[in-house]
């Protein structure tokens, strides 16, 4: 192959790759609009393709949330207006990072609690073979060492 | 006695677990209750289908109704839409939103396949619908005489969801509005 012919290739190849990246574009008329669309597109979930975020999706309704997106970027709304406005509609389900409430106590602190739980199971199961190692766990007392000597000599009368 | 019951503790732990997936087999991910359960059918504008007149909210509410979210793209309203021509015949009121569609096909279906709608409204750019949290069609809405969205029932309307979830809720609704 000649040397035009590999260039031509790597270019082909570096064609393909941005294909399949692109969704669609927007312009935004403020630099840091950007960078919030990307973060907020990331952490809103697609109501119909229940494991996408609308950034990654191509349904019909992830293109619509991502142009209401851009559109309430522009006109200059907070991040906490966006959300709300998404969560009012779609429930607190569009969120990837739902709200700390009341419902959703026991997301929050299960990990936390579960962790805990397993830390002082540990902690226990630790202590007591501690305890029984240090009162002497393979010594046999002068009771369990004579009625030991008694059985192997029993056995020996047996065999 | 105590360290015989830990042994147990695992089968105890196991069957908590197997329960819970259990459950977990029989619930569908799929089914997001709406956010908008409770509270008022949201604001709206929009052109009649037929007529092109301006529809508004005041139009859909005052008795207990259905709001049906349809389109000729979607396979699945296409299989509904026989059993809410037979609901509409049966006296429910049944309203349309045209969700995202071109106006002539949406018309040439209503005329192929009958028109059990008191009205639809043509949403060519989704916008109720995303007031509304539609995420899909076909989806439908109980909406009570005052106008509140009462329940949502997304995918394929017919005999066996109306019979088991709709009509009794419609039935209490319409119970309440006449005394």
């Amino acid at each position: 192959m000649s040397m035009s012919r590999w260039f031509l290739l790597a270019g082909l190849m570096a064609l393909a790759t941005g294909a399949q990246a692109v969704i669609e574009t927007y312009e935004f008329s403020q630099p840091g609009l950007e960078e919030r669309y990307q973060e907020l597109s990331a952490e809103l979930r697609c109501p119909k393709c229940q494991n996408q975020n609308i950034a990654d999706s191509n349904a019909p309704i992830a293109r619509d949330l991502r142009r209401l997106l851009h559109q309430q970027l522009e006109e200059g709304a907070s991040d906490e207006e966006i959300l709300d406005y998404m969560v009012a509609r779609y429930g607190e389900f569009v969120r990837y990072r739902p709200r700390f409430s009341g419902t959703n106590l026991v997301l929050w602190f299960a990990p936390v609690l579960l962790l805990a739980a397993g830390a002082l199971l540990l902690a226990l199961t630790l202590r007591s073979r501690a305890s029984s190692a240090a009162s002497g766990g393979d010594h046999l007392s002068a009771e369990e060492e004579a009625r030991l000597q008694a059985m192997l000599e029993e056995r020996e009368r047996d065999s | 006695m105590a360290s015989r019951l830990r042994l147990f503790l695992p089968l105890f732990l196991f069957t908590v677990l197997a329960l819970f997936l259990f459950r977990g087999l029989s619930l569908d991910p799929k089914e997001l209750p709406s956010a908008l359960i409770d509270r008022p059918l949201p604001e709206f504008s929009l052109p009649d289908l037929a007529s092109g007149d301006t529809r508004t909210r005041v139009n859909m509410t005052g008795e207990v109704g259905l709001l049906n979210v349809w389109a000729t793209w979607c396979i699945s309203c296409r299989v509904e839409h026989p059993y809410l021509v037979s609901l509409a015949e049966s006296g429910v009121p049944v309203f349309g939103l045209n969700y995202k569609d071109e106006d002539a096909a949406a018309l040439q279906w209503l005329q192929d396949l009958g028109d059990p709608y008191r009205f639809s409204v043509a949403d060519r750019e989704g916008t109720f619908g995303l007031d509304l949290g539609v995420y899909g069609a076909p989806e439908t809405y109980l909406i009570d005489a005052a106008g509140i969205i009462r329940y949502r029932h997304v995918g394929v309307v017919d005999e066996r969801v109306w019979q088991e979830t709709l009509q009794p809720l419609y039935a209490s609704l319409v119970g309440e509005q006449s005394p």
